[in-house]
């Protein structure tokens, strides 16, 4: 923001800025992840237990291996799962979002039951629960998320298509002849894509911490996966000897990225919805 | 055709009934005027005659059946305020061609001008946006129009040639008017039948 000031930046051409810068962060991590292979992270043990250096940058591991290109391939990785969790969970709840506003008082009693009750458990918990059941690694964590974050979206989503399906113009269409889906198409999803936009920016840093979180508890991602998650777990036995740059840069770049997201979403909210921001 | 409202009732939730036991007729062909005090629910009567509504006693027919909901209703109405009656998100052409393709001589007698098709709807004023409610409203399969209120907010000039088309539109195709106004002149001007609501209820 300090930046912004500077620069004399409204808050449409700082969040303009943000988007692109971390587009480009995201778009090296993701590529730069993929595209390095395992030799990156062969172990070497001549090299133990260094400290950040310019050789590595953000040290070595008890195995020798570069913890800089195993934090890169970890977010590369996380980002995967968040993108693929939140667009999946944004689908599930803009489905029963639109089911329970257009299709009648029953499904809307079933939709508004679901909710609640995703929302009474912690997330964590059926997270954990569904990821087991579809037999863990990157499915099951993938499904999990896209299970479990969709509530909080699609209530949003429900009170918005029905609050656009009251409108006059909407209810004139309706005289003009015109199906329900055709109305649907035309008038009522273009009235909610900057609302289902804001809510996937919002959804993915919960889908990555989450994931994050799974995977630290040994229930996500398997171990020989480079995840940040596996790789802040495995850590932990390491920080009391002083290793500190095993946790450190990993969870830094991970809260960095978490929090871009977060700020983004929120500022494109603003933007959008002037009135009802603070809400 | 004649379009009837047989022993109407109609109440919001658990309020007080606001009107009960309405008859009320219209035939094609006929201008007829609605008038009666703020609040006293004219505007709810012709949402209900346009099906905007549906009555908790009571039916709305046309010729004798009840009128169809699925495709174009027959009965369209044009709302007080044009600002809300349009999508925002549209363009005027769009919005004036939803129900059926007005051709540009109508357009011409309701004074639209063909560079407004190309604008948003936040580029007019309430007056030219009213224009292209009406046009909207005038399908071909549209045997009775309501118009609440439809020109309260135009000035005599805009408002003379609206009506002036409607009227002779409605003429040509023996289509009937409901005129909801408080606007006693216009309404002797223009109607063949006036209705006061008190009498109705």
């Amino acid at each position: 923001m300090q930046l912004s000031k500077q620069l004399n930046l409204n808050k449409r051409q700082s969040t303009l800025l943000a988007c692109i810068v971390l587009s480009i962060i995201v778009c090296a991590v993701v590529l730069t992840g993929f595209l390095y292979d395992e030799d990156r992270i062969a172990s070497n043990l001549e090299v133990r237990n260094a400290a950040p250096s310019f050789d590595h940058f953000f040290g070595t591991d008890w195995l020798g291996r570069d913890m800089f290109s195993r934090t890169i391939m970890g977010l590369s990785l996380s980002i995967g799962v968040g993108l693929v969790g939140a667009i999946g969970s944004a689908s599930i709840s803009i489905i029963l979002g639109v089911i329970a506003a257009t299709m009648g008082k029953v499904a809307d009693s079933i939709v508004t039951w679901l909710i609640d009750l995703f929302l009474s458990v912690p997330h964590l918990v059926s997270l954990i629960l569904i990821a087991f059941a579809f037999g863990g690694g990157f499915k099951g964590i993938v499904f999990g998320i896209a299970l479990t974050h969709w509530p909080s979206l699609a209530r949003v989503i429900r009170s918005e298509v029905m609050q656009v399906r009251s409108l006059d113009f909407v209810q004139v269409s309706r005289k003009m002849g015109k199906s329900r889906w055709w109305i649907a198409k035309e008038h009522i999803m273009p009235h909610i894509v900057p609302q289902i936009i804001v809510g996937i920016l919002l959804l993915f840093p919960h889908a990555i911490l989450h994931e994050a979180a799974v995977t630290f508890l040994g229930l996500g991602l398997s171990p020989h996966e480079p995840a940040i998650g596996i790789i802040l777990s495995e850590s932990m036995r390491y920080l009391s000897v002083g290793m500190w740059w095993l946790a450190f840069f990993p969870g830094i770049c991970l809260l960095i990225i978490v929090r871009m997201f977060d700020k983004i979403g929120d500022n494109l909210r603003m933007l959008i919805d002037p009135h009802h921001a603070h809400r | 055709m004649l379009l009837e409202a047989n022993h109407v009732s109609f109440r919001y939730g658990t309020e007080p009934w606001l009107f009960r036991h309405v008859d009320f007729k219209i035939k094609t062909g006929e201008i007829v005027g609605l008038v009666g005090p703020s609040g006293s629910g004219k505007t709810t009567f012709g949402r209900l005659l346009a099906g905007y509504e549906t009555p908790h006693e009571g039916s709305i027919t046309l010729d004798g059946s009840p009128v169809p909901s699925n495709r174009y209703h027959p009965i369209q109405l044009v709302f007080q305020h044009p600002e809300k009656a349009v999508n925002p998100r549209w363009k005027m052409r769009k919005i004036v061609n939803e129900g059926w393709e007005p051709d540009e001589a109508l357009l011409e007698k309701l004074g639209i001008m063909q560079e407004w098709l190309e604008r948003w709807p936040n580029e007019l004023s309430g007056g030219e946006l009213q224009r292209f409610c009406v046009a909207r409203a005038l399908g071909t399969n549209t045997r009775f129009l309501i118009a609440d209120e439809m020109t309260t907010m135009l000035d005599a000039i805009t408002q003379a040639q609206i009506w002036h088309a409607v009227l002779e539109i409605a003429e040509k195709r023996n289509m009937g008017v409901l005129v909801i106004s408080h606007d006693h002149h216009l309404i002797h001007r223009l109607c063949t039948r006036i209705i006061e609501f008190k009498d109705l209820v």
